[in-house]
């Protein structure tokens, strides 16, 4: 299975992406944001990171670079993009993912390990994860998911909400939402569930010397899925 | 030809810099500071002496690129 990272002036998580898929087994390549063109792939990941320094709004100016016109055109044919934490960002920033990642309620850039509930499974990314909890990694200023009511009344008609903040037993209310984001949204898929959108980090979870595992569960689902 | 734009939050939007910018001034005793919204400015030159033409332009510039419509709005100055 082949992926590919694009890289943007900023991003700082491509390197740990590419680690965590070769890893589980895909074969990937690294895109940088002014080619033109994507390597064929059957995943594209947008990384985490800071592109564009977050000038004007996070992942805006990365939002509208030369490569993102190929990333929309593989994700509208139905290919998987998945952005995590800035990639995320830039992806609602695209249109290709509705709503907006606002600065966190409390103005507390927030780094920590936190526990999210799966909330649906019909799709390539959590198909055949048997955990319904999982526990990723945090790290971010801008996390606060927030979209129109009209908009949200679609993404839950839609099944659109991925994955969302919880304790450990795997309770999603205000008290286990880090950073004020709408109805703890942490991910949310297009309607389609070919793009997947989410603030934690798996690939800052596949080493259980240095974090933990459940990153792990996530990418050795994603290719048995492909 | 220079164009101004002003991009806010929309009314309803969480503005926390905007809170923490009002408490800040509460506590330096500016008691009377209801609230404060923080936005943005820009200064635009186009090379396009007919303003309706230019404006036309930087409307479809805020649309694309300078306001996120999701929760901001703008005003052509």
């Amino acid at each position: 299975m082949k992926s590919s990272v694009i890289i943007f002036p900023g991003s700082n998580c491509d390197r740990d992406m590419d680690v965590a898929l070769k890893k589980f087994g895909f074969k990937n390549q690294m895109v940088w944001h002014n080619d033109d063109e994507i390597p064929k792939s059957d995943l594209i990941v947008l990384p985490g990171g800071f592109s564009y320094g977050d000038y004007l709004r996070c992942g805006s100016i990365a939002g509208k670079s030369k490569i993102i016109k190929s990333v929309i055109d593989f994700a509208n044919s139905g290919g998987l993009v998945l952005g995590i934490c800035n990639g995320f960002q830039i992806l609602t920033e695209t249109g290709l993912l509705p709503g907006i990642l606002q600065q966190n309620k409390y103005l507390n850039f927030i780094c920590k390990n936190v526990f999210v509930k799966i909330k649906n499974k019909e799709n390539k990314y959590f198909k055949n994860i048997k955990k319904d909890i999982l526990e990723l990694h945090i790290a971010h200023n801008e996390g606060n998911y927030f979209c129109s009511k009209d908009e949200l009344k679609l993404i839950e008609d839609n099944n659109q909400i991925a994955v969302t903040y919880c304790d450990q037993e795997g309770n999603d209310n205000e008290a286990n939402n880090p950073n004020g984001a709408l109805k703890n949204i942490a991910g949310i898929f297009n309607k389609d569930k070919n793009i997947l959108g989410m603030m934690p980090h798996p690939e800052r979870m596949i080493d259980p010397f240095l974090s933990g595992e459940d990153g792990s569960l996530f990418f050795e689902n994603l290719i048995g899925s492909l | 030809m220079k164009v101004k734009v002003i991009v806010t939050l929309k009314n309803g939007v969480l503005d926390p810099q905007g809170k923490a910018i009002q408490q800040t001034l509460n506590g330096m005793s500016f008691d009377n500071v209801l609230e404060v919204r923080q936005g943005k400015y820009f200064d635009i030159e186009v090379k396009e002496s007919d303003e309706s033409k230019a404006k036309t332009q930087v409307e479809d510039m805020c649309k694309k690129l300078l306001a996120n419509l999701v929760i901001e709005d703008y005003k052509i100055l």
